[in-house]
């Protein structure tokens, strides 16, 4: 087990190690351009450029210039150059408001997911599964963005449900931030909802087949019980390691449009607007740390699978 | 078994089932016929390209029906409607609603440009981009799923790092930073140079962002399917390795293949959507869906169909080609499938 362990630890260093060199790859060394201009932005001086060039190295060699931004990137002083404010705390301050997304939607997604499965599952090929089938296609199909502004249109323009976007801290006004993201959590969540329903479906129904469940049956064990304690608990193992894997993303920012849309004020949206400015500096920062989130995630849980099941241990390197 | 020969299968004598009178029916006749029975998936389908058509014939839509262009702004013009003159934007800024004519069928925005054009140019944009994609995922996917998983050792240590490395970027977020990084000094690929506005920038963009999501079964299939006996028989027979991934491996991975891809036109377009909407897609002033929706989504409360058409079009095109591949899935892969009669398959898997 502790083999296992630091195995894992050690192959996800690596791949954070690489992340952070493809992603200083993608902004500054792809060919065509400078990568001060690339950094500057759209709306440059030259003095600008040149400062850059300079604080940054670019005139220096390449492994020279991977240094000195993951200095600045570890050591907290990147400044974005649009608004020149610091990257890193800015996140920090925008990090609250993206937590609650991500755990309030992740909580939502998990249950409505497994629960449409399971009934989807129970009923297979009837009316239910038929209904939640398609409901879980048209999910899948819309952007959430579109969903999004169109819930705010309809819930809280018109109807006066909801409120019209915008962030209220927990520790500032615990009501005031639960009536502000009921409408951001269900939004996220009916994508994930329907993607995790479907998924869990034909996972039950593939292990329905199984030779131990014919077994729990010839026991004589209730239906319900064969279905709860030795169906859905294996079926479940997929769906719990997809869902560590979007929830990280989500806290990494992946979640940028519904955060844009509902004005949240996370470090999604924090993206979205460094982009609309073109202003480089945060948007690196930004995807590295999406993507260190979800490798980070991954470890997690692949150790807290081994501990629960020897079976992967063995198979899963 | 694996599949290797549906006519070594169907062939062989006293096959059970309902299926065994006829000789020779290989699994994708066999899938297609199944694929016929579900009407539900080939309504859909026929949406799909229903949508395709309509957008295919944007420029005669333009030049006979609306008599303009996708960009072109008719902010200060009027437009007859059932005999009133009416502002194709209004002086405070509000764009006109559909006229129901051929002028302004589906409106204005606020630019004065006829919605119903830009709808149908903007959807070829949108397709075309969705398309490219998933050509470049499938072609890069299948060669990198296969080579890693039939030569394994070092191929494999290296291809599938890279895979897994691709694959921990959050997919938005991955496309948002080769969008922004791209969008300003577009791409040299060898001989191809690209500009940062081009159309191709998204699709190159979108199809290198899911290749892990399509590479990674692959590779699972090819591992397994190495070690089947006609592998070996082939080897054996002197093929080399290229002449084994080709005409063996290749064919045993195809309905996985063509499971994909629907899948990955419905993925590409909307992510093409959400990256345009965050400004690192399509560049204006081209239209697509995802352009014209977050064009019109600040505008919302006055001019709701500019959000509400191009929203309802993409939501259509993707539920279409969504429920078709589904209905592709279970046609080639009964497993997926509760289905008595298709057990039958299920026991030559």
């Amino acid at each position: 087990m502790t083999r296992f362990v630091v195995r894992r630890l050690i192959s996800m260093t690596l791949v954070l190690f690489a992340i952070s060199v493809l992603t200083f790859l993608i902004f500054q060394a792809i060919p065509n351009g400078d990568p001060a201009a690339r950094l500057a932005g759209r709306t440059s001086t030259p003095e600008t450029v040149a400062a850059i060039r300079r604080t940054w190295g670019f005139d220096k060699p390449i492994y020279e210039q991977y240094i000195t931004t993951m200095k600045k990137i570890f050591s907290g002083d990147v400044i974005s150059y649009a608004q020149q404010v610091n990257v890193v705390h800015q996140i920090k301050l925008d990090l609250p408001a993206t937590l609650s997304l991500a755990i309030g939607a992740g909580i939502i997604w998990l249950a409505l997911g497994v629960l449409f499965g399971l009934l989807s599952a129970m009923r297979a090929g009837h009316f239910t599964d038929r209904a939640l089938t398609v409901l879980a296609l048209v999910g899948v199909s819309t952007p959430v963005f579109l969903l999004g502004a169109v819930a705010l249109y309809f819930l809280a323009f018109k109807a006066s449900i909801f409120p019209n976007g915008g962030y209220v801290p927990l520790t500032q006004d615990p009501v005031q931030w639960l009536y502000h993201m009921i409408l951001p959590w269900l939004v996220l969540s009916v994508l994930f909802i329907g993607i995790y329903s479907r998924v869990l479906r034909s996972n039950l129904l593939d292990t329905m087949n199984e030779d131990y469940v014919r077994t729990a049956r010839a026991k004589g064990i209730s239906e319900r019980r064969v279905l709860l304690r030795h169906v859905l608990r294996n079926s479940l193992i997929p769906i719990v390691s997809l869902w560590s894997l979007d929830f990280a993303a989500v806290i990494g920012g992946g979640a940028i449009l519904t955060e844009s849309v509902f004005n949240l004020q996370g470090v999604g949206q924090y993206a979205a607007e460094s982009i609309a400015q073109l202003d480089v500096p945060p948007v690196m920062v930004i995807v590295m740390l999406g993507a260190f989130f979800v490798v980070v995630l991954s470890a997690v849980t692949d150790v807290i699978f081994a501990l629960l099941d020897p079976r992967i241990r063995l198979t899963g390197r | 078994m694996a599949t290797v020969d549906s006519t070594v299968r169907a062939g062989a004598p006293a096959a059970p089932g309902a299926e065994a009178g006829r000789v020779g029916v290989g699994p994708y006749r066999l899938g297609l016929r199944r694929l016929r029975r579900n009407k539900a998936a080939l309504a859909f389908g026929a949406l799909f390209l229903l949508i395709v058509v309509l957008c295919l014939c944007a420029p005669i839509y333009a030049s006979d029906v609306a008599h303009t262009g996708p960009n072109a702004n008719h902010v200060t013009e009027t437009v007859k409607v059932g005999g009133v003159s009416k502002d194709v934007v209004s002086p405070t800024g509000v764009p006109i609603g559909p006229t129901w004519h051929g002028r302004f069928f589906l409106g204005a925005d606020q630019n004065g440009r006829d919605i119903a054009v830009r709808l149908l140019y903007g959807g070829r944009n949108s397709l075309e981009v969705g398309a490219i994609a998933t050509l470049i995922t499938m072609t890069l996917a299948t060669i990198v799923g296969i080579a890693a998983g039939f030569f394994r050792g070092f191929v494999d240590g290296v291809l599938a790092r890279v895979l897994d490395l691709i694959w921990a970027y959050p997919v938005v977020l991955l496309g948002i930073a080769l969008g922004t990084s791209l969008a300003l000094g577009g791409i040299t690929i060898g001989p191809f140079e690209l500009q940062g506005n081009s159309l191709l920038v998204p699709a190159v963009i979108i199809g290198f962002v899911y290749v892990p999501y399509v590479a990674k079964p692959i590779r699972g299939q090819v591992l397994g399917l190495r070690e089947q006996e006609f592998v070996d028989a082939a080897r054996v027979g002197g093929a080399g390795p290229l002449r084994i991934m080709w005409s063996e491996i290749l064919p045993n991975v195809s309905s996985t293949i063509i499971v994909f891809v629907p899948l990955m036109i419905a993925n590409a377009i909307l992510l093409e959507a959400a990256l345009s909407y965050l400004g690192a897609g399509v560049q204006p002033p081209n239209p697509s869906w995802g352009t014209m929706i977050s064009d019109g989504i600040r505008l919302i409360p006055s001019a709701m169909h500019m959000t509400f058409v191009p929203g309802i079009m993409l939501v259509l095109a993707v539920l279409g080609v969504n429920v078709f591949g589904d209905g592709v899935r279970d046609a080639l892969d009964p497993r997926a499938k509760v289905r008595l009669e298709e057990h039958a398959e299920e026991a030559s898997r």
